[in-house]
């Protein structure tokens, strides 16, 4: 429980720390990028409103404590203005048509390489010097030295383009009423398996060959030993003994992975015009957004520092010895 | 003969030259050789660029999105531009931010390690504790907002890349330096009076040089990937030609659905190929250093059954 | 040392172990790390083997179970249990061979059992792989074996960690017993327990075998424990064994050097303090040659005059 709690106040403090970065930003940044926006979409706004974003990006003559507080205020209470790209619509609704996309793309992905992934680098370990130990990891690692958007413009050219097996850009037919129906969500199925490969291939080498070597290092512990001195099945012994104490480093890498692959998300998002919220934040920088951005900025490491809390709790479930000090 | 196998007189005092075993263990392992030969390639090209393609790279000489031919090897772009030109130059740009990055990234995590492992208690602390909040941070998305503040530039390029990338070294030489500073020597070290940083640069820095190594890499991988993938969002200084810049153009200007493969595959396959190096030297220097990740050797002929039991 | 005089001198080996030779194969040379040791263990005998950290004794334990990993290999001889080929086994006969017919316990019990099951899962995995026995019966069976060393069966939920030293060490022979095997093999079951918890382990392993009958391969460097538990023993320095005797005949009269210098690294178990003794600095063995018997059932390695023996002079030197 202790652990839990510390856990808990970290990453409020690392949440702190990112709203205070999004509040220093447009204050100190050279240039005055904020006023350039004004300048360009002065026209479109009520007065009141353009108020409203001068306080939350910082064109205001108050003290800067008092702008903090204010802006502490704002974020807790769900308040982060208007977008501007795409006006008069407020922040917070468009991040929420969209984050679904995200956690569906980047979920999908992660949840798929993880698992081959470690399945991959426990076979790896199990039988050293086998195929899987040999011929997969330089592969892989191969693989995985592509950028995310390279994998995703190959794909996309070739089983898109060239071969037209699958859609290459958004997340469902254009046209197309979303609803629970068959047809609907087949139709999302096959947009999502471009880019959710191309996420899989570049990180699942990551995850084989991190599993991989915890268990090789795992297999040399007494208690392995132990295990086939007691006579147990291989496959026990591989699950229950090895791959159990393996994945405990694993699983923190889990909650690490998120963050890259939110990263992947959106680059892979940028070259699918696949309508999360990385595509949505490239579109607010190109169009000087600057309170969806960071609206943005502030969902998506809320999303990130929620799952990573989330997993905390399952290693607490895995690992009893944390759970008594 | 066993028995002196066994119990070797130790008449030789424990002189020990990590560095250059390490270094013999590194030129023979095949890995390394591969991933060396393959850095002193791109770097040699990328020195010789001016050389072999003088002049502005990105200048339109000849037709437009022509494919690849004996005069123009790997094709022109949409612009009408060389594309071996712009590889070949583009090389010089990543390589250089690659570098640059990774060698301040590592340097950061040196620095904020040592301190940390050495000083110990609260400044221990609060150094993990910001470490660990832009290790959380999500990189590529924190990337985008900062470069979406800041002027465009190379100069902006390298310091956002160092930003989000210091922390996983500082982390993972931390916890290396942890281990060090344990250990009996430093404790006579702090004992004999020596001043705190010729204990942290002298006794603990030098027994961590493989994993300073390691993260290195890892830094020049992350700076090489990291700034590709700003520079093809656009949101990299896109006068200068690199790798990420061309991939930006090559998307830019639709040359995947015009089919332009010629165009996009060079700069790609080029940052994979020096990533994939040096994540072979990576390897390599993580087998030297640790024995139970070398490949296993064939077991030689033995009278009875492969030991490589039931459980196996 | 009541437990012995029944079943000891049984003429029926459980364990034959002939000219056994085991070597680590390295990247660049080898090293052979036990060479032609031949010993054999009756129904109900214990047998202990001494010698000094990497001399061979667990090497020779792990060969006995198959349990070697690389880079070590068995080069040659062979292991024999109640008559059947060790070494010729299927990788299913050697599944069922292990803890049914012979059992281990390992130097550490806190890395030899696993951090994240429970101990009554640890125990249940013995049943329901080796006797088929449903996971409530095995349950059930796990909590008597658990009375059987003192632990409260309540401890079946408890995670090795939660469990002191000795405790773990207990419930790590509990299992051993798990299956009565023919066989216990304890390799230095104690080096890592304090010396009242030391007494606790030896007595109940004693009760144990007395109860129980099993044969035990002792192995420690705790030359008193030894001679106090052992019927017969070997001495084993560099990969050899350099003497085989009763235990008592050892004890009393050792002939080999090493022997000599064994004996008296320890403290005696009863009469007036001496000073101890050792192997003076720079004293080696090197071709130790094999086993010649000097007594009825007592075999030494003969040593030369090329071997340095131990004279006054140096015993006192290194008695300081």
């Amino acid at each position: 429980m202790r652990f839990i709690l510390r856990r808990l106040g970290f990453y409020l403090i690392a949440f702190w720390a990112s709203i205070t970065l999004n509040f220093l930003l447009p204050r100190f940044m050279p240039g005055d990028p904020v006023s350039r926006m004004f300048a360009r979409s002065q026209d479109r706004m009520q007065p009141e409103q353009i108020e409203a974003l001068r306080k939350l990006l910082g064109v205001d003559d108050r003290p800067i404590w008092e702008q903090y507080v204010d802006y502490l205020h704002n974020v807790f209470t769900g308040q982060m203005g208007v977008s501007i790209s795409r006006f008069p619509t407020p922040v917070t609704e468009v991040i929420s048509s969209q984050i679904g996309w995200t956690l569906l793309l980047g979920g999908t992905a992660l949840v798929i390489a993880a698992v081959v992934g470690n399945l991959l680098g426990i076979l790896a370990a199990w039988r050293r010097g086998g195929a899987i130990d040999s011929a997969l990891p330089p592969v892989l690692v191969f693989i995985g030295s592509f950028p995310y958007f390279w994998l995703a413009m190959g794909a996309l050219y070739l089983f898109g383009v060239v071969l037209g097996w699958f859609p290459i850009r958004h997340a469902f037919t254009d046209g197309l009423e979303p609803a629970f129906t068959w047809e609907f969500i087949g139709d999302v199925g096959a947009h999502l398996v471009l880019p959710a490969l191309t996420i899989v291939l570049v990180s699942i080498g990551g995850w084989m060959l991190g599993m991989r070597n915890t268990m090789i290092a795992t297999n040399s512990e007494d208690y392995i030993t132990m295990a086939e001195a007691k006579g147990l099945r291989p496959s026990r012994i591989m699950l229950r003994y090895a791959a159990r104490n393996a994945m405990l480093p694993s699983v923190t890498s889990f909650g690490m992975g998120l963050g890259f692959v939110v990263g992947g998300a959106l680059l892979t998002e940028v070259v699918f015009a696949y309508p999360g919220v990385g595509y949505q934040l490239l579109n607010a920088v190109q169009g000087l957004d600057y309170p969806l951005m960071q609206g943005l900025f502030l969902t998506i490491t809320a999303a990130v520092l929620l799952a990573n809390f989330l997993v905390d709790i399952l290693y607490v479930r895995l690992d009893p010895r944390v759970r008594s000090n | 003969m066993t028995t002196a196998l066994l119990k070797q007189p130790t008449s030789t005092p424990a002189v020990r030259k990590p560095n250059r075993s390490f270094v013999h263990g590194l030129l023979s392992n095949k890995k390394a050789l591969t991933g060396l030969a393959v850095m002193v390639i791109f770097i040699a090209l990328a020195l010789l660029a001016p050389v072999l393609f003088p002049g502005d790279p990105s200048r339109i000489t000849a037709m437009a999105s022509m494919e690849p031919s004996a005069e123009h090897w790997l094709g022109t772009t949409a612009k009408g531009q060389d594309v071996l030109a712009l590889t070949l130059h583009g090389s010089r740009s990543s390589l250089f931010v690659g570098l640059t990055v990774g060698l301040a990234s590592t340097f950061i995590g040196i620095l904020v390690g040592l301190a940390s492992a050495y000083f110990g208690k609260f400044i221990d602390e609060a150094l993990s504790l910001v470490t660990n909040v832009f290790l959380l941070l999500p990189g590529l998305p924190l990337l985008v907002i900062l470069a979406a503040f800041l002027p465009p530039g190379l100069g902006t390029v390298i310091l956002v890349l160092v930003v989000t990338g210091w922390a996983g070294s500082a982390r993972v030489l931390r916890s290396q330096a942890l281990s060090i500073r344990s250990k009996d020597f430093v404790a006579a070290a702090v004992v004999s009076g020596e001043r705190a940083g010729r204990i942290m640069f002298r006794e603990i820095l030098p027994n961590m040089a493989s994993i300073v190594m390691g993260t290195l890499l890892a830094c020049v991988i992350y700076g090489i990937g990291a700034q590709a993938g700003l520079e093809f969002l656009g949101l990299g200084d896109v006068s200068t030609v690199s790798w990420g810049n061309n991939l930006f153009w090559a998307g830019n200007e639709g040359a995947l659905l015009t089919g332009s493969w010629w165009v996009f595959v060079p700069s790609g396959v080029c940052i994979a190929l020096v990533a994939f190096a040096l994540a072979l030297i990576n390897y390599a220097v993580d087998e030297v250093t640790n024995p139970r990740l070398r490949k296993i050797k064939t077991p030689q002929a033995t009278p009875v059954k492969t030991e490589r039991s039931a459980a196996k | 040392m009541t437990i012995s005089q029944v079943s000891f001198g049984s003429h029926e080996p459980v364990l034959d172990v002939k000219d056994l030779t085991v070597k680590y194969i390295g990247d660049t040379r080898s090293t052979t790390a036990v060479q032609r040791v031949s010993f054999s263990i009756g129904t109900g005998e214990v047998f202990g083997l001494a010698g000094e950290s990497g001399c061979g004794k667990s090497t020779i334990a792990n060969s006995i179970m198959r349990l070697l990993k690389d880079p070590a290999k068995i080069a040659g001889g062979s292991i024999s249990f109640g008559g059947r080929d060790v070494l010729a086994m299927s990788p299913e006969e050697l599944r069922r061979f292990r803890w049914q017919d012979v059992a281990m316990v390992f130097q550490s019990a806190m890395n030899s059992l696993n951090p994240v099951l429970t101990i009554g899962e640890q125990i249940v995995d013995i049943f329901t792989t080796h006797a088929g026995y449903s996971r409530k019966e095995s349950l059930r069976r796990a909590g008597e074996l658990l009375e059987l060393v003192r632990i409260d069966p309540a401890r079946l939920k408890s995670y090795p960690h939660q469990l002191s030293g000795g405790m773990r060490q207990r419930a790590v022979i509990a299992m051993a017993v798990a299956l009565k095997p023919s066989l216990l093999i304890l390799d230095e079951p104690t080096t890592a327990l304090d010396v009242v918890v030391q007494q606790e382990i030896m007595a109940q392993i004693k009760e144990l075998q007395r109860e129980l009958g099993f044969s035990v391969l002792f192995i420690t460097h705790d030359m008193s424990l030894m001679v106090e538990l052992s019927h017969r023993m070997a001495v084993m320095y560099g990969g050899r064994i350099v003497e085989t005797a009763k235990a008592q005949d050892v004890y009393a009269n050792p002939r080999h050097p090493y022997t000599q210098a064994l004996m008296g690294a320890f403290p005696p178990l009863t009469g007036p303090r001496v000073p101890l003794t050792g192997l003076p600095d720079g004293v080696k063995f090197r071709n130790i040659p094999d086993l010649a018997e000097v007594a009825p059932g007592h075999l030494v390695a003969p040593f030369g005059d090329d071997i340095p023996v131990i004279d006054s002079v140096n015993l006192e030197g290194a008695a300081r």
